[in-house]
């Protein structure tokens, strides 16, 4: 081998700043600021604007930190898998070590900063929620439990509890029914996915439902979630972080994901592959936009009634 | 081997090397800002951080 493609292949695989920046899972982060975003903003005590950017920033920090540090941790499983394969470690962009520092360095940089900007109790979520995600989550449950992603899920649904406390400096009902609302629906939405990335999970012998309990298993799950899940976002509808907007999303979306997850259950593993799963991920990308929607009508409801907007008809 | 100007190293660290200084940039006004709103609104006056320190217990 020469100098020359020596020096081709180390440029291939020289890490970009884009590389660094796909550590923080972008995709993720982006769930995270908006839950965070609407826990802030429907809080009854206003926020700053630059504080609450400020805020915000941390918390998605501090969440795209966790994410880097579940890929150091999990950069063997993430080589297996075809989704994963070409993330920034096992593509060998970037080293595990590299990975490690970044982890560490932004969880102490988003958690002292989110403290410094806005209180200790807001801080103290956010160390917590990016302790759980990486010790609870990555390093003990993802390997050993089926309920990975049941217990696990509580870590993705911290932010919003995060950002009403970056607010208001303490938890309230609200803030437990948005974290309830998101920790509901991580299992249908995750579960949904491993039945059409199948053989992901299985080739790297993360013990996922389907792995453990079969496919038919998943499928009842999926559904029982769902049905838990739209009796608590419904729920929320007369509680003091709902309304009638929120109601209706809620009354609207939640028999759309009930009608997907009965469909899913009435399916058998002939008819999914006939169509290459085409109700799975349906209900995947639905499970998507019932998160934002039910989200977005929370933050709409909160403007309303900081304008001074009552409904007329709402006791 | 000379490090100099035209090395192709910095043509390889390019991004990387803008992007650090970028994200260095945008620290240094975050921690400007952030001090500015704090100083301005009085949250280190000894009265304004009493009330909030009571808000917060």
């Amino acid at each position: 081998m020469s100098d020359a493609s020596l020096n081709n292949a180390s440029f291939e695989n020289e890490a970009q700043f884009g590389d660094y920046f796909a550590l923080l899972k972008p995709r993720v982060m982006t769930l995270v600021v908006f839950t965070a975003l609407v826990g802030l903003l429907a809080a009854p005590v206003p926020v700053h604007p630059f504080i609450a950017f400020c805020a915000i920033l941390f918390i998605a920090i501090g969440g795209g930190a966790s994410g880097a540090l579940n890929m150091w941790w999990d950069a063997d499983i993430d080589a297996v898998m075809k989704r994963t394969q070409r993330r920034p470690i096992p593509s060998g962009r970037v080293t595990g070590d590299d990975a490690l520092a970044i982890g560490l360095t932004l969880s102490a940089f988003s958690v002292v900063f989110l403290g410094l900007a806005t209180n200790w109790v807001a801080a103290g979520l956010l160390a917590f929620t990016i302790f759980f995600y990486v010790v609870i989550y990555t390093m003990w449950l993802k390997r050993w439990t089926p309920q990975n992603i049941v217990i696990g899920g509580a870590a993705g649904a911290f932010p919003p509890m995060i950002g009403w406390a970056a607010a208001t400096g303490g938890i309230s009902v609200e803030s437990i029914l948005m974290f309830c609302l998101t920790f509901m629906w991580t299992p249908p939405h995750f579960w949904a996915l491993a039945l059409f990335m199948r053989s992901d999970y299985d080739d790297a012998g993360v013990p996922m439902l389907t792995v453990t309990h079969g496919r038919r298993s998943t499928r009842k799950h999926i559904l029982a979630y769902t049905v838990l899940l739209a009796i608590l976002a419904i729920a929320t509808g007369v509680t003091s972080a709902g309304g009638p907007l929120y109601l209706t999303v809620a009354v609207v979306l939640n028999a759309l994901f009930l009608k997907g997850a009965w469909d899913i259950w009435r399916r058998d593993e002939d008819m999914s592959e006939a169509d290459n799963f085409a109700v799975e991920r349906k209900f995947f990308k639905l499970s998507l936009l019932y998160l934002f929607a039910h989200f977005g009508a929370i933050l709409i409801e909160a403007a309303l009634e900081r304008f001074g907007f009552v409904w007329g008809f709402w006791v | 081997m000379s490090l100099t100007r035209e090395h192709e190293l910095h043509k390889r660290r390019k991004s990387r090397n803008i992007g650090v200084g970028l994200t260095l940039v945008v620290l240094i006004m975050i921690v400007f800002g952030l001090t500015y709103v704090k100083v301005t609104r009085g949250d280190y006056e000894p009265i304004r951080a009493a009330t909030q320190q009571g808000n917060s217990n």
